[in-house]
């Protein structure tokens, strides 16, 4: 075997091996298999996401995407607070925030999902997901203080990287963006080591 | 024959009345709910659904991601080939790209959502994607902040412009775009084979 071959036997042994999940994994309750899995298949679903993009770019001249969304509120909030620091800062410059389809189509999805949820049956109404508190206790503190520091990380790497699992993801891999395809492959290393820090060790 | 900005979408003065910023906000609308729905029927609003993908165990997110793209993707390219959409295609910066990218991850396993599907989370009452959505407008806020120094500096270190694989590979565009398909495909029928979920 050569080195490309050794290689390419390496990245396929992997691959098998990350994807079918053998023993290593763990307690039960914080295997989310063991969990309720979505309502519909994830094929139909995604299809549904792919067509919505070719109505989002031909009727709105639109990529699908959520991240700027919370820019526009901070930028809103700011400009209500400091209005002249607000618009002397550089992203604010090229992108005002104002009520716009980025900003509409992120609470429109809220309503979206909560007529999704209700039709199933399957409201949550719930603060700490169960297999969070399977790990980590059922404090509500504890939970919200790690979802608002990841919440500012998140953000400020959708910021730097120019879009997020929807804005890169979805919208910029599908138009065979390298940008998006090098974001969205970072957006799973960085979020499976640290899941894994937080749940395997 | 698909490049960016070749084939250029002409829009009519009917269109453009069509598309005026009232129904472009109702376009947006409606759009934005069918996106939510569609997110909470796939069940990535589910804390344990997104984390499940970040431990390797349950699949489903990736299965919509690519799913997704070679849907979006054998559409987008013929309608831009013909003239009917614009492409959308955001720079490429190595050092943002991959840090941010990073930091990004680092964010995502902490909260257990991202920003489009906290959305979802709060639309189907996960109350505390709302703490990760408050924590989203604070690092916006703070990025915005540090936006004018970010641009002198990081922006700059591997700033190719915008880049597709359509004019990377050295392929006629067509190949790349369906063996683009192909593999995206076969590594779904993999996932198939091997997931449960």
């Amino acid at each position: 075997m050569n080195r490309r071959q050794a290689w390419l036997f390496a990245a396929a042994t992997a691959l098998v091996v990350m994807v079918s999940q053998p023993a290593w994994a763990i307690d039960p309750a914080l295997d989310a298999r063991n969990y309720a899995g979505p309502a519909w298949s994830p094929y139909l679903v995604g299809a549904g996401i792919g067509v919505l993009s070719w109505l989002t770019f031909y009727f709105s001249d639109k990529p699908i995407g959520a991240s700027s969304f919370y820019a526009t509120v901070s930028g809103m909030i700011g400009k209500a607070l400091a209005p002249r620091h607000t618009e002397s800062l550089d992203y604010f410059k090229t992108k005002p925030p104002k009520l716009n389809w980025d900003f509409v189509f992120v609470l429109a999805a809220i309503a979206g999902a909560a007529v999704a949820a209700l039709s199933g049956g399957n409201i949550v109404n719930e603060w700490v997901p169960d297999m969070w508190s399977a790990r980590f206790g059922d404090s509500v503190f504890l939970r919200g203080g790690f979802a608002f520091a990841g919440g500012m990380l998140m953000a400020f790497g959708a910021r730097m990287a120019g879009g997020c699992t929807s804005g890169h993801g979805i919208s910029g891999t599908l138009q065979l963006n390298v940008a998006s395809w090098i974001a969205v492959i970072c957006f799973f290393i960085g979020g499976a080591a640290v899941a894994n820090l937080m749940f395997r060790v | 024959m698909v490049d960016p900005g070749k084939a250029v979408k002409k829009t009519s003065a009917a269109e453009r009345a069509f598309i005026s910023p009232l129904t472009g906000i109702v376009a947006g609308i409606v759009f934005g709910f069918v996106f939510g729905f569609l997110l909470q029927k796939g069940g990535v609003g589910t804390y344990h659904i997104l984390m499940g993908q970040l431990l390797f165990q349950d699949w489903t997110v990736v299965k919509i991601m690519l799913t997704a793209i070679i849907v979006g993707m054998i559409g987008i390219f013929p309608l831009h080939h013909f003239a009917k959409v614009n492409l959308h295609i955001k720079p490429t910066k190595l050092a943002s790209n991959i840090a941010g990218g990073l930091l990004f991850g680092v964010g995502f396993a902490l909260v257990g959502y991202c920003p489009g599907t906290a959305a979802a989370a709060v639309g189907q009452g996960s109350w505390d994607a709302l703490f990760g959505m408050a924590g989203l407008v604070a690092g916006s806020w703070l990025y915005a902040e540090m936006s004018g120094t970010l641009k002198q500096t990081i922006d700059k270190v591997g700033d190719l412009g915008r880049l597709t694989f359509l004019n990377v590979l050295p392929l006629p565009k067509w190949a790349v775009i369906i063996s683009a398909t192909a593999l995206l495909t076969g590594f779904l029928l993999v996932l198939e084979i091997f997931t449960v979920h």
